[in-house]
């Protein structure tokens, strides 16, 4: 293969995980990695690198869609983002003294956990909470535009469990460069309270400050190569873009579904590269 | 909540929309050049990514980055376009914490400010990427 042919498999590629990445808001770098290396025979160290960079883009892309629909929350996400930049920086340091096998095992791992978390039944969302004193005092409750028309109102619960998890969420992040979605929406949606559809805005609005907390750290040792960053983050760029485009009409269940299938067996796979040894 | 405070959170929103999408369609667009250039000279070369050498230092640094795109190489100038994209978090972290003093916010100053420290130490303090 050459590096012309090379470049477009891997943008499309990248392109399809973008877009379901972001239409499931379980992020596009999820599934990159696995892809890059057990289908295009990348050295996972490259994948990493160039997964952290397109997760930058992805969340800033779709980001910039999201705010002005008023989906996000500012706050939610600014206060959240002191736990995930200091969790990915110390994922990131981590990264250096970890053989690439135990990398793999970890992300088949963490893969077959995502997989489970976005097929566990959600327990139906509680409405009308009442105000907790932490996130009332932190401005964090909110209102977002709802199905049925006009402004739903929320209160945030839980703080503290949620900032642990999040500290969690960055160091996964800084540790294998995806964005960690997954575990971002499981601390908003379900430790903190946060409407689903908030909790995966905010959270595509968080995973980019969260990845570039760990990218100087990646550049300087080398792991973002230009070649296969550029298709990979052009391609997830598209993707996420489209995504976003789609999620404000689109019923995600039915996606949920395929998606965390599909994270499943790539996670089952990269167990198995993991442990033999092929990676 | 006051509506003084919502608007100006919505103010707040739409320019961080505006300058997400600028820093993400500028570093496209660099990396999109780069691209091109990259392509028309080593397109045809075979690709391998199999074996981790890493990046020779001129791509690790910002100082080699301008230097490689200055003399046109394609994979300086889509390296430069990968840095603009990591600092359009970095721009937006710092953008907020002039949004939050215009709502004299303290408390969201410091958290904005906490982060926006946090990122420089990784982007200047972590090593010799500046």
């Amino acid at each position: 293969m050459n590096i012309l042919e090379f470049t477009i498999l891997v943008a499309a590629g990248s392109f399809l995980a973008g877009l379901l990445g972001s239409l499931t808001g379980l992020g596009g770098g999820v599934v990159l990695v696995p892809l890059l290396t057990l289908f295009f025979k990348v050295d996972i160290r490259y994948a990493i690198g160039a997964s952290l960079v397109s997760v930058i883009a992805t969340s800033s892309g779709a980001a910039a869609a999201y705010v002005k629909e008023g989906f996000s929350n500012i706050r939610i996400g600014m206060f959240l983002e002191i736990a995930t930049t200091v969790g990915a920086l110390v994922g990131a340091f981590l990264a250096a003294f970890i053989s690439t096998k135990a990398l793999a095992i970890i992300f088949g791992v963490m893969l077959l956990y995502s997989a489970y978390l976005s097929r566990k039944p959600r327990p139906r969302a509680q409405r009308n909470l009442p105000p907790d004193p932490l996130a009332t005092r932190l401005c964090m409750n909110g209102a977002f535009p709802s199905e049925e028309g006009g402004m739903r109102q929320y209160n945030v619960q839980r703080v503290p469990l949620g900032f642990s998890l999040m500290f969690g969420a960055g160091a996964l992040s800084g540790l294998l460069g995806i964005g960690s979605g997954a575990v971002k929406v499981l601390a908003m949606d379900q430790a903190m309270k946060i409407p689903f559809k908030v909790s995966t805005t905010t959270s595509n609005f968080m995973i980019g400050v969260t990845a570039a907390a760990s990218a100087g750290v990646y550049l300087n040792r080398g792991y973002i190569d230009p070649g296969l960053a550029m298709p990979v983050m052009l391609g997830v760029l598209a993707g996420s873009m489209l995504g976003a485009r789609i999620l404000v009409k689109a019923e995600t269940k039915m996606l949920r579904l395929v998606f965390s299938i599909v994270i499943g067996v790539l996670g089952l796979q990269m167990l198995y590269k993991g442990l033999t040894g092929g990676i | 909540m006051s509506t003084t405070r919502n608007w100006t959170d919505k103010t707040i929103e739409e320019i961080v929309g505006n300058l997400l999408r600028v820093g993400v369609s500028l570093s496209a667009f660099v990396v999109l050049i780069g691209a091109a250039i990259y392509l028309a000279r080593h397109g045809r070369e075979p690709a391998s990514y199999k074996v981790f050498h890493g990046e020779p230092s001129d791509l690790r640094s910002l100082s080699g980055i301008v230097r490689d795109a200055v003399h046109l190489r394609g994979r300086g100038i889509i390296q430069l376009g990968l840095l603009l994209l990591i600092a359009t978090p970095v721009a937006r972290v710092a953008f907020s914490i002039w949004g939050f003093a215009e709502e004299h916010d303290r408390l969201y100053m410091i958290f904005t400010g906490i982060v926006l420290i946090v990122l420089l130490y990784s982007l200047l303090g972590s090593g010799s990427a500046f």
